[in-house]
């Protein structure tokens, strides 16, 4: 069991006020990912959560029970940090059996379960290593296995794959969401990176200063974005959003087209927007162009990898009209 | 230094220092080796010429040579257990954030900055006299017999003025080491259920390792050395029961005008520190290793 549920959680550092006030409900077995622009106060729910920063009021249930107040080896959940802290001293087994030896386990019990996470993390033949001999990847799953032996009610997950590389880093998300189908333990995992957030989740969680701007699944996301902010980090390339006459149009304040929801021509039609080519990249599968558009700005259009263009070509965009998001003055969805 | 030119002239620009530094050095051991085989008394003039053995042969038959060695050793090793221990202790606070901290460092390392033979003046006529001194005073109010210190635990009262000392220089050597021990590590540890005992031992100090090993090897080859201290305090006595080897090197040497002797005893004490900084590397070096 692992049911996280947050009532009204405000934190604040004496006068600066990192989190308003957070209502949030985790179900039992779920993958939520927080995500939100740096500073957005994402890692200081995380501890919150974990129990390593005080909570200056509301309340903190875990399965039901309020943890606000305990310390964070009662509460049972077991985090992943970004520098791993692996305990440099000690060698993987022991790096992994130290939650164990800590809750005195008898000896044959830490031995089976640290067999058990070795297996199932690929460490095994790397047992009596010290954390500095392994690579990246490695000390990763050495930081997860000394998660798994808990078996806590939760992972906590906070920036994890940030000092990975690319290559890595998809790797290891997708290990992170296989542990998560065999395990179906409760796992809350912290990242800055839409990408990551889109793939690992099954709800996810954006803040902005504090602030919950939407709570769903990753598509309900992309497609019914709540406000600007949300469509704006949702997405890669970003939306492109436009103002004025063009949006009174559509009788809101402001709209946005994401750069896949083009059609692009390069003869003229009508109500087709006019644009100059600026940059145009090319990755092959995709083509991502900056076309200056009269009268709107840059946009950001993506189109398949095979057609070709260059910088000052002339080309019309037409804007697919059921994907077209509304937003009002405040930013919020029509 | 990549071309054979330049280190040729590096190495032509650095001679002269190093040939100033080996004279520096190698010339009174040489002289000390020299006279450590010569008969030579301040007292009696007439008395010269080769001794052989017979220098070495006087300082180490002293059965105060012995007593010396054996007082080396626990004044070495019991400021290093005051120190280390007491240091980690003080580390251990002065990590926690509380109001003033930069002034409370300042004024916990200041110790170090006063001149040994000062201290031990201070310490001396300020609290350990038995007549006027603070701890004198202290034990009177209690209606106790005040402890004439330097008569009755010469040695310890020394330990106590050197350990003091050498605290500061403890302490600051292992608060930096405990401050860069990361954050998160600390905080996995406690999610991973160690308790504050727990955690000292099996993070903080398995990261403090190499520092304590620091201190216990540059704190080791100043205090076998140890000689203000002594002198202004006990002098070496009662008896010798506070004399260290370098305290009976100046004994024999200066205060018995034994010029040869004192030489040998000199020697001695070189081959002595070596033992010990071999002993030493072995125990602990193995903690330097990256």
């Amino acid at each position: 069991m692992g049911s996280i549920s947050l009532q009204h959680v405000k934190k604040s550092f004496g006068e600066v006020q990192i989190i308003p006030d957070i209502s949030l409900d985790i179900k039992d077995g779920e993958f939520v990912v927080f995500v939100g622009p740096s500073g957005c106060g994402k890692s200081t729910l995380l501890r919150l959560i974990a129990g390593l920063e005080d909570t200056t009021s509301g309340q903190i249930l875990l399965d039901g029970e309020d943890m606000t107040k305990a310390p964070p080896a009662r509460r049972g959940l077991a985090m992943v940090f970004q520098s791993y802290a692996l305990y440099p001293h000690m060698s993987v087994r022991d790096n992994i059996a130290f939650p164990l030896k800590m809750a005195k386990a008898p000896k044959e019990v830490i031995d089976q379960k640290v067999e058990y996470a070795a297996r199932t993390l690929n460490l095994s033949s790397y047992l009596d290593r010290r954390p500095r001999a392994l690579s990246g990847g490695q000390r990763q799953r050495v930081a997860i296995g000394r998660a798994i032996v808990r078996e806590p009610k939760a992972f906590l997950f906070d920036e994890p794959l940030s000092n990975l590389d690319a290559a890595l880093r998809v790797n290891m998300r997708l290990e992170i969401t296989e542990l998560h189908q065999q395990l179906k333990t409760t796992m809350i995992y912290v990242t800055h990176d839409q990408v990551e957030a889109m793939t690992m989740a099954d709800r996810i969680v954006v803040l902005n200063a504090g602030n919950v701007e939407q709570f769903g699944s990753p598509l309900d996301l992309y497609k019914k974005p709540a406000n600007r902010f949300v469509a704006g980090f949702i997405g890669s390339p970003k939306m492109n959003f436009i103002d004025g006459s063009e949006a009174a149009k559509h009788n809101a304040h402001s709209i946005g087209v994401r750069p896949e929801h083009f059609t692009l021509a390069t003869s003229a039609t009508s109500d087709a927007w006019k644009g100059k080519v600026g940059v145009a990249e090319q990755l092959g599968s995709d083509t991502f162009l900056h076309v200056h558009v009269e009268g709107l700005g840059l946009m950001t259009i993506r189109t398949d990898g095979d057609q070709t263009f260059s910088h000052g070509d002339d080309v019309y965009l037409t804007p697919d009209p059921t994907r077209i998001y509304r937003f009002d003055a405040a930013g919020l969805a029509i | 230094m990549a071309t054979a030119q330049t280190r040729t002239l590096s190495r032509v620009m650095m001679a002269p220092a190093v040939i100033v530094l080996l004279i520096w050095m190698i010339v009174p051991l040489v002289m000390t080796l020299w006279f450590s085989f010569q008969n030579y008394s301040l007292i009696n003039p007439m008395m010269t010429g080769f001794a052989g053995w017979g220098n070495y042969r006087y300082v180490l038959g002293d059965p105060s040579f012995t007593q010396s060695l054996i007082n080396t050793l626990i004044l070495v090793g019991g400021v290093l257990v005051i120190t280390i221990v007491g240091g980690t202790l003080l580390a251990l606070l002065l990590d926690q954030p509380i109001w003033g901290q930069g002034i409370l460092r300042i004024i916990v390392i200041s110790p170090f900055f006063v001149m040994p033979p000062v201290a031990a003046l201070i310490w001396k006529n300020g609290f350990m006299h038995p007549g006027y001194g603070m701890l004198g005073h202290l034990w009177k109010a209690f209606g106790l017999q005040p402890v004439d210190w330097f008569n009755q635990y010469p040695l310890f009262s020394v330990i106590v003025i050197v350990a003091w000392q050498w605290l500061p220089f403890a302490t600051l050597i292992l608060l930096t080491a405990l401050q860069s021990l990361s954050e998160e590590q600390r905080e996995a540890a406690e999610m991973d259920g160690a308790n504050a005992i727990n955690r000292f031992y099996y993070i903080i100090l398995p990261h403090m390792a190499r520092s304590i090993t620091i201190v216990i090897l540059i704190q080791t080859i100043f205090l076998l050395g140890i000689f203000a201290e002594i002198r202004v305090t006990t002098g070496g006595g009662p008896g010798y029961a506070s004399t260290n080897i370098a305290f009976l090197v100046f004994r024999t040497g200066i205060l018995s005008n034994d010029i040869g002797a004192g030489s040998a005893g000199g020697v001695v004490a070189v081959v002595i520190a070596n033992i010990v900084a071999i002993f030493l590397m072995r125990a602990v070096g193995k903690n330097l290793d990256a």
